[in-house]
């Protein structure tokens, strides 16, 4: 009983330190787990992946816009290419086109003239657009005209400082046997011809990832 | 204010103002700085975004006549 007695004094120091200790550890945790995160935010280089799937003019410059500036920015970043996107990787860019037809949203204007000529809307119907002869390539010869005028970089151009600044080019080899295309048929600069499962653990660790 | 190169980016239009100057900054030392000469009006808010996320100091931006100029210090 005696025992017991002089034990008891000792058991509760052990519990109230036990819970002072851990208090103790909780608050240092919280505090160092804010300044680790902060510093392993800080020397992380963010990147982004981009899955490119369209192949027309106009759909071009949105993936080649954002891995370029993306890059300037000192991010990795990784482009994978598939379906229709792969003709964002063929050697010659200047053969791309952008169709006014089934594209609703496109605003029909001319590229040449006086202010009020240029702000006119040209509505024109697909079932006129579908009939005309070589609609297209006068549409795509407005669009290149206009995007020239304004400033805008050409396709290729924006597609070449995207190579210098380091962006990964990936292309879907299940894409490339679909259509029957040829390595050769595409830029040199192609990192990779992979399938879906090398890309997705790439986009699973970056920190943007955009399907376009 | 003092500069060691100037880009001319007039008539450029998003992103070339933008991967023009990280071009030229690549060619700086560090400390130098790059007078960049824009018209651009997006690439003002777009400057600053670029100096923060990249760590180079935009020193001043000014704009005179729907030209905008800026000077950034290489880190």
């Amino acid at each position: 009983m005696a025992t017991l007695t002089e034990k008891m004094p000792l058991i509760a120091t052990d519990a109230a330190l036990d819970r002072a200790i851990s208090e103790r550890i909780d608050r240092l945790f919280d505090q160092r787990l804010e300044a680790k995160l902060a510093e392993l935010k800080a020397a992380k280089t963010p990147s982004m992946t981009i899955i490119a799937t369209k192949g027309t003019l106009d759909w071009g410059y949105p993936p080649f816009i954002l891995a370029s500036t993306a890059a300037a920015l000192g991010w990795d970043v990784s482009m994978f290419f598939t379906f229709y996107g792969l003709e964002l990787l063929k050697k010659d860019l200047r053969k791309l086109k952008v169709s006014p037809l089934g594209n609703p949203a496109m605003p029909m204007k001319m590229p040449m003239g006086p202010a009020w000529f240029k702000s006119i809307q040209w509505n024109i119907p697909n079932a006129v657009q579908s009939v005309i002869p070589a609609y297209e390539a006068f549409a795509t010869k407005m669009m290149k005209k206009t995007i020239k005028k304004s400033g805008v970089a050409d396709l290729g151009e924006l597609r070449g400082l995207c190579i210098e600044a380091g962006v990964n080019l990936i292309a879907c080899q299940m894409t490339v046997d679909l259509f029957g295309y040829k390595h050769s048929d595409f830029i040199p600069e192609v990192k990779d011809y992979v399938g879906a499962a090398t890309f997705l653990p790439m986009a699973k660790d970056a920190d943007v990832s955009l399907f376009i | 204010m003092d500069f060691d190169k100037e880009l001319d980016a007039r008539g450029l239009s998003c992103p070339l103002p933008i991967l023009k100057t990280k071009k030229s900054l690549n060619e700086l030392t560090s400390g130098q700085v790059l007078k960049v000469v824009a018209t651009d009006p997006g690439s003002i808010k777009d400057m600053q975004a670029f100096a923060t996320q990249t760590g180079n100091p935009l020193l001043s931006t000014t704009e005179e006549n729907k030209t905008y100029v800026f000077f950034l210090r290489k880190k």
